[in-house]
């Protein structure tokens, strides 16, 4: 109870500051829409070789960027945990009967949270440029979903490796080091059967396919419901796995002081 | 019973034994200062007993509990205004009392009065619903206090209070800590390494050098103590050996060497001695650069239990 009800209250923390400075949300997005606009332009042919499901490569591709948007801000996530370390937000709440695993905890929720305002941005851009998600409303909250799932499982990751290492520096080279390569080993861009025999096989395992796949699923025809919700419980799985390091990182943290 | 009690503290980090086997008692309702310079383990002290830090041995107590065994009561018992802040500049100053409130586990009306009646009392009412960043140095410091009082804590930690604030600011804060240690019926232990603050707030202090706690007792009993007042002779070139033989044979008990040409002296009555020793100085030819005299003051304290001059050794830390 205390650690759901500190938790909360954490992340109106860290909400109400992202709203004191709502710049960020929007920096943020200039990304994605560059590859929504520009990329999904520059390669709209790319349907023409098949496998795509769709002659639409923006609607092939905008759930997809819902995910991978999701995916970069999550590898970010630690930076604010840093910051509260640096600035001792920290330590205050360690004096305090605080929850040890909500300081935690409150992080991943907040950028997960994150993620989901700027799913529905992105969704709403795409419905603007004539994407229409085949399952309606079902298929918004499955594509939600998937940006909380996939950006709450790295969102751990980068907390543990913030408690770790404590310094922006690595943060930066680790983000910069996993962000790219996930994104290309999977079918964020391409379809399945266009990519080389062994990246459709080491996509298989990677977290930000699974994502990319669930979003993709409800947006065009053929939906199977069955392979959505595969995908969904092993994101969830994923999540409360790095939820569970990170927080293990924490008292890894605290015996250092 | 004591509010606080420390046995034998030991920590090590690395090659430094930052505790040395730091022990004291503090007394119920009583505001007691630890002295010393910067890195002599204070803020280290501080930590163990707020349950930060873990030591490598020895035992202490908060309000009773347990530090070590029962975290979860000490941390209910104390309220810690930490060396650096910790507040979230990004909230407004009602903000970040309402979260440290609802993280002690406080809700509702209680809440919101008792934010009210914190923000009242430090003198933030005005500035209560402005973004801290914008806050001066004296009133994030007065911030800091609130936010360790929110929950009625009956002990509160101090961790260099005044540190970084201008000497107006210092002694307004001084007040403040008084009055508050009053009007909340608080125990307060404070870390400083201004022996003016020491001498101005706390009943009772103890002196920590590297680790270990040297000297404790009222500033009164310390400084009487010394017994007399000190005479500080300069002298123009290393004759000390002589000089002290000199002092001596007057009554003047040479107590320290600084420096190896600096002579700090006791006398009984220093207005009456003065003009005997230096007669005698000039007379055994020996030359001096200036002499001076003054009252027992925390800073002879120091020096007399540590063999150490508190200025120098803050300013080299």
């Amino acid at each position: 109870m205390k650690t759901l009800s500190d938790t909360w209250f954490m992340v109106v923390r860290q909400a109400r500051n992202l709203r004191r400075e709502p710049i960020w949300l929007v920096l943020l997005l200039g990304q994605p829409m560059v590859w929504l606009l520009l990329y999904g332009q520059l390669f709209k042919n790319v349907t023409k070789l098949g496998g795509f499901g769709t002659a639409s490569y923006i609607t092939f591709l905008a759930p997809a960027i819902v995910v991978m948007n999701a995916f970069f801000g999550a590898t970010w996530s630690g930076m604010s945990m840093i910051y509260d370390l640096d600035h001792k937000i920290v330590e205050r709440f360690l004096a305090t009967p605080a929850s040890r695993f909500a300081i935690v905890l409150s992080q991943i929720v907040r950028s997960a949270l994150t993620a989901a305002i700027q799913a529905v941005i992105i969704l709403l851009v795409s419905l603007a440029l004539g994407v229409r998600v085949h399952t309606g409303a079902a298929g918004w909250v499955v594509i939600i979903l998937a940006a909380i799932l996939v950006n709450s499982s790295f969102a751990g990751v980068s907390q543990a490796i913030a408690l770790l290492t404590r310094r922006e520096a690595t943060m930066i080279a680790v983000a910069n080091f996993i962000g790219l390569p996930l994104l290309f080993l999977s079918t964020t861009m391409i379809a399945r059967p266009q990519m080389p025999g062994w990246m459709q096989e080491v996509a298989k395992f990677n977290p930000v396919d699974w994502g990319v796949r669930a979003a993709r699923e409800v947006v065009l025809p053929g939906t199977s419901w069955g392979h959505v919700g595969m995908y969904l419980l092993l994101l969830f799985l994923l999540s409360a796995l790095t939820a569970a390091w990170a927080t293990y990182t924490f008292r890894a943290y605290q015996r250092s002081l | 019973m004591d509010a606080i009690a420390v046995q034998d503290l030991r920590k090590r980090y690395g090659d430094v034994q930052a505790l040395d086997g730091v022990s004291f008692a503090v007394r119920e309702g009583e505001v007691f200062g630890l002295l010393g310079p910067n890195g002599a383990g204070k803020s280290t002290t501080v930590r163990t007993l707020v349950t930060l830090t873990t030591p490598d041995s020895g035992s202490a107590s908060v309000a009773g509990h347990d530090v070590l065994r029962e975290r979860l009561a000490v941390r209910r018992a104390l309220g810690y205004v930490p060396q650096d802040s910790g507040v979230d500049q990004l909230g407004t100053g009602r903000e970040n009392l309402l979260l440290q409130g609802h993280v002690e586990g406080m809700s509702g009306r209680d809440l919101r009065a008792r934010v009210d009646e914190l923000l009242e009392l430090v003198g933030l009412a005005a500035a209560a619903d402005r973004v801290v960043r914008g806050y001066s140095g004296g009133m994030r410091r007065r911030l800091d206090i609130a936010l360790g009082l929110v929950h009625r804590p009956r002990v509160l930690f101090l961790d260099e209070p005044t540190t970084g604030l201008d000497p107006e600011a210092r002694v307004a804060m001084w007040a403040e800590v008084s009055r508050l240690a009053q009007a909340e019926s608080l125990t307060i232990l404070l870390t400083t390494h201004y022996l003016e603050e020491a001498d101005q707030l706390a009943d009772r202090l103890a002196i920590v050098s590297q680790g270990k706690v040297v000297v404790e007792g009222t500033p009164a009993e310390l400084k009487a103590g010394l017994k007399g007042d000190a005479v500080t002779v300069e002298l123009e070139n290393g004759a000390v050996d002589e000089a002290q033989r000199v002092l001596a044979s007057v009554g003047a008990t040479p107590d320290q060497v600084l420096e190896g040409r600096t002579i700090v002296s006791r006398v009984e009555n220093g207005g009456r001695a003065l003009p005997g020793i230096i007669s005698a100085l000039e007379s055994a030819g020996i030359a001096v650069a200036s002499v001076s005299l003054s009252r027992p003051s925390l800073d002879d304290v120091y020096l007399h239990f540590t063999g150490r001059d508190f200025t120098s050794e803050d300013r080299a830390a």
